[in-house]
């Protein structure tokens, strides 16, 4: 795991264009026991309109099944190049996502929020099931969610 | 070929096959299930909005309604910062229950589609819905090849249990699995991107969104404008969002609509591939077409039934087979062996003769006498194993050996034996391996040995052969012959009826039954409440082996297996082991027999009239006919005995069956009366009335001894001249047919 999330952060470092002043987010998303096939997450940055900003992580495969993410995918039209190389696979009952990614200093603490969109085959999409306000207070704190997700916290 | 092209898929997929049907099957109730549960309002009845604005009330923290196929209306909602979804009542609005898809559905499901194996899974299961196409289309094939032709292929089949259940199902399911196994074979190509299943353009995200206060959900025009019944999802804006937007798709297109004038901002037609995609997938799993749902999880289910049976035909005919070891090409072989056979009993001849020419260190190369090639490259000698067929015709693996060989023009430099297998009571004693050692010497070619016969399959006459044999070749060779005799059925007699004591032709009607308890029922057979005799139908034969005997011995069956016993005709003869044996078989008895079907002597299919001619014991197939003949076609017996007083054979229930139109004539004969006639003269009185049957498209079926039936060909060729046919024209039409002893 701790080698798959190194991979991950080298992976979006080249993938996106290195800020001047930026850090490691580190985000942790711990699913509950819904019993069912694989989950699909978005996880997003809307500011403090509610308007969509960037796509931090979508995990899942088949783009698709990705309009079920319904609040990311009307942020994001879901342009591929909205997620291109922020992709992964899709979190299965009970597990953990962690994805480490490149932050720039100035979302932090400027009133951005973190949304989690969850979908499940056969069971109901879940909208924004975490919204997190991105701020250093925030860090290790434990956000619940509405639906599939038990908790979501970040660190850096 | 086609056979192969069958059964090789057909072995690999069964297990596959079997767990794919069957969950389809359980998976096809879905969506009937929830069609029954579902209230499913009039086109222009209620509209998206009127729904809407019911849900505003009942849910008011509604996110999303989602429609299914099969119209089941959900309602995804938050309430108390909790998440809930619904299902709710198309007209009121009102929640009737939580919505929870079973487990046991989803696992079926993932069986179904993966056998809960992921993506390798998917393959396997893809592979077997192409493996299924090849299989209805090859079985099609092969049913009609068998039936004769595409438009019989409704007729009654024959065969043994498994062959008839295998093709009964086969009949009904074989439309619902080619189009499951279609439909699945194009998801899963779509799944592994070998096909494209459309890709569906998305609506334009509306870039500049008018702030305002959205207007209530029920007053939004377009929302006013669409059917339930074409709704598919809406998808409501975030709480609070003063630039939201609903997000409609319908079975028409998708697009986005204003939360404040209630319009759309923007919309796409569905793509028509990807509607191809859709009409396919609603095929496939019957969402949102139920009935046809229903019918292919009912043609499913023939799968496990037609995998079982079908492994059982195969292995039947796998293992009957002569297996051949260490058999040399064609082309390398010193010897070559070929062999021509009706029921594969030459073919053990065959085995010991190569497996002792292998021991003395030739190769050996042994087929079919129709596999005869124009040229064998290293081969010293060529041996010719035959049975006869009939009347001096060529066994079934032989019916091509005489165009082949006269198609050879150059002389080899091999020397030939011909053997021929026989039975010395027939007129026409081993006349198609007289043929071949004729065909052979016209064309000059070298002879090793001459023609040798073997009487019923006598070890003894075949090991005499081998001394020739080894030494024509100076090789010392040893021919062991221990015949293979087919699984029996010990039968016990149950009744019998005696006939003509007095004019000296002692013959016996005999009825059998299978002994009960003897344990070795299979389950198929308990299944379907057989009555434990092997299949047949009337004119087929059956081989009984007398004690102290290893030869069995034929007779034509009067009775089908449905009749739940086995009746034959049995006339003493002196001398003869078997007609004495059954002769003086009393009631409890028992005999060891087994089944030889007859194919060839059966009426045809249809309305035309049937004549079935015979004399003695040769009314038994006769009379079977006859029996079974509820559809009441016409049918003509002429049969010729001895005494109305003592051989009379049948006389009761062949009257019986006049009365009730199973028997359209009966014309009986009498040589011991002041009549003196035979068969054949009451045929000649009949003339006129046989040249009309003849014209009406008639079928002849002849059954008893050689010389009857001699008599009768004269008789009906003299008929028949004047309509410028005989008896050999029909004979080539397969409106004439014989079985003589």
């Amino acid at each position: 795991m701790k080698k798959l999330t190194l991979a991950l952060a080298m992976a979006a470092t080249i993938a996106l264009p290195t800020l001047a002043q930026a850090r490691d987010v580190t985000f942790t998303t711990q699913l509950k026991s819904y019993r069912g096939d694989g989950a699909y997450l978005a996880l997003y940055l809307v500011d403090a309109q509610g308007q969509y900003q960037r796509t931090l992580w979508v995990a899942g495969k088949k783009s698709k099944y990705y309009k079920h993410l319904s609040g990311w995918a009307q942020g994001s039209g879901l342009r591929s190049s909205e997620y291109d190389g922020v992709t992964g696979a899709s979190v299965m009952s009970g597990e953990t996502l962690n994805v480490t990614l490149d932050v720039a200093d100035t979302l932090i603490d400027a009133g951005y929020e973190v949304r989690v969109d969850t979908a499940v085959e056969d069971m109901r999409d879940n909208r924004a099931e975490v919204s997190a306000p991105l701020t250093t207070d925030g860090v290790g704190k434990s956000f619940p969610g509405r639906g599939y997700v038990q908790s979501f916290r970040y660190t850096f | 070929m086609l056979r192969q092209l069958h059964s090789l898929p057909g072995l690999i997929a069964a297990l596959f096959a079997i767990v794919l049907t069957v969950t389809g099957a359980i998976l096809s109730l879905d969506p009937a299930l929830e069609r029954v549960s579902t209230v499913l309002p009039a086109s222009g009845q209620i509209s998206v909005a009127d729904l809407a604005g019911k849900l505003a009330v009942s849910y008011p923290g509604a996110e999303q309604i989602v429609r299914s196929p099969s119209g089941t209306l959900i309602v995804y909602f938050t309430e108390n910062d909790q998440v809930g979804i619904d299902r709710v009542d198309p007209r009121t609005g009102q929640a009737i229950g939580p919505y929870q898809p079973s487990a046991f559905s989803r696992w079926v499901k993932n069986l179904h589609r993966s056998l809960l194996l992921d993506t390798p899974g998917r393959a396997v299961a893809g592979i077997t819905a192409l493996l299924m196409i090849v299989l209805t289309i090859s079985g099609a094939m092969l049913l009609a090849a068998r039936m004769g032709g595409w438009r019989h292929i409704l007729q009654p089949v024959r065969g043994s249990l498994s062959q008839r259940l295998h093709i009964k199902f086969a009949r009904v399911a074989i439309t619902g699995l080619l189009l499951s196994a279609l439909t699945g074979a194009y998801l899963s190509a779509t799944t592994f991107e070998l096909i494209s299943e459309g890709l569906e353009a998305e609506p334009e995200l509306p870039v500049d969104v008018a702030e305002g206060i959205p207007a209530a959900i029920h007053t939004l025009s377009v929302l006013n404008a669409t059917d339930l019944n074409d709704l598919r999802e809406l998808v409501y804006p975030y709480p609070g969002d003063p630039a939201g937007l609903y997000s409609l798709t319908t079975d028409q297109g998708a697009g986005y609509i204003d939360q404040v004038s209630g319009e759309w901002l923007s919309y796409q037609a569905h793509d028509a591939t990807h509607a191809v995609y859709e009409f396919i997938y609603m095929l496939h799993t019957g969402e949102g077409l139920w009935w046809l749902g229903l019918i292919l999880g009912l043609s499913a289910l023939a799968v496990p039934v037609m995998a079982v049976t079908g492994s059982i035909i195969w292995w039947k005919r796998y293992s009957s087979k002569p297996k051949i070891t260490a058999n040399s090409s064609a082309h390398s072989a010193d010897s070559v062996i070929l062999v021509g056979s009706e029921s594969n009993t030459t073919w053990g001849f065959a085995q010991t003769l190569h497996n002792s020419l292998v021991q003395a260190g030739q190769r050996v190369h042994t087929a079919p006498m129709n596999q005869l090639a124009s040229n064998y490259r290293s081969a010293k000698q060529l041996f010719i194993l035959t049975a006869t067929y009939g009347d001096g015709d060529a066994p079934a693996s032989a019916s091509q050996f005489m165009q082949r060989l006269d198609k050879i023009s150059t002389k080899p430099e091999l020397a030939t034996a011909v053997l021929g297998f026989g039975d010395r009571q027939y007129p026409q004693f081993c006349g198609f391996a007289q043929a071949v050692e004729a065909a052979f010497t016209d064309k000059g070619w070298a002879q090793l040995l001459p023609l040798d016969t073997i009487n019923r399959q006598s070890p003894q006459e075949f090991s005499r052969w081998g001394n020739a044999l080894g030494k024509a070749l100076g090789i010392e060779l040893t021919l062991l012959h221990i015949p293979v005799q087919p699984q029996t059925t010990t039968l016990e007699l149950v009744d019998r009826a005696d006939y003509g004591v007095a004019v000296q032709a002692p013959t016996a009607v005999l009825r059998f039954k299978a002994l009960t308890n003897n344990g070795n029922t299979s389950l198929l057979k308990r299944v379907f409440k057989s009555n434990g005799l092997p299949y047949f139908e009337a004119g087929d034969l059956v081989g009984i082996v007398p004690p102290g005997s290893q030869v069995p011995r034929f007779y034509s069956l009067a009775s089908a297996s449905k009749d739940n016993s086995l009746e034959i005709c049995v006339r003493q003869h002196r001398g003869g082991i078997c007609s004495n044996f059954l002769y003086t078989l009393a009631i409890g008895g028992t005999i060891e027999a087994f089944i030889q079907l007859n194919p060839n002597f059966r009426p045809a299919a249809g309305k035309a009239p049937v004549v079935l001619i015979g004399a003695g014991t040769g009314i038994g197939p006769l009379v079977g006919f006859i029996r079974h003949n509820t559809a009441h076609r016409p049918m003509y017996l002429y049969w010729g005995g001895r005494s109305p007083e003592s051989d009379f054979l049948y006389e009761p229930e062949l009257k019986s069956y006049l009365k009730d139109q199973r028997l359209s004539e009966l014309n009986a004969a009498f040589s011991r009366t002041s009549e003196r006639a035979y068969v054949q003269d009451k045929i000649a009185l009949d003339a006129e009335k046989l040249r009309q049957l003849i014209e009406s498209d008639a079928q002849f079926l002849v059954c008893g001894g050689r010389e009857m039936a001699n008599s009768v060909v004269a008789a009906l060729n003299a008929i028949a001249a004047p309509l410028g046919v005989d008896v050999t024209t029909l004979k080539a039409q397969g409106r004439y047919l014989e079985d003589v002893y």
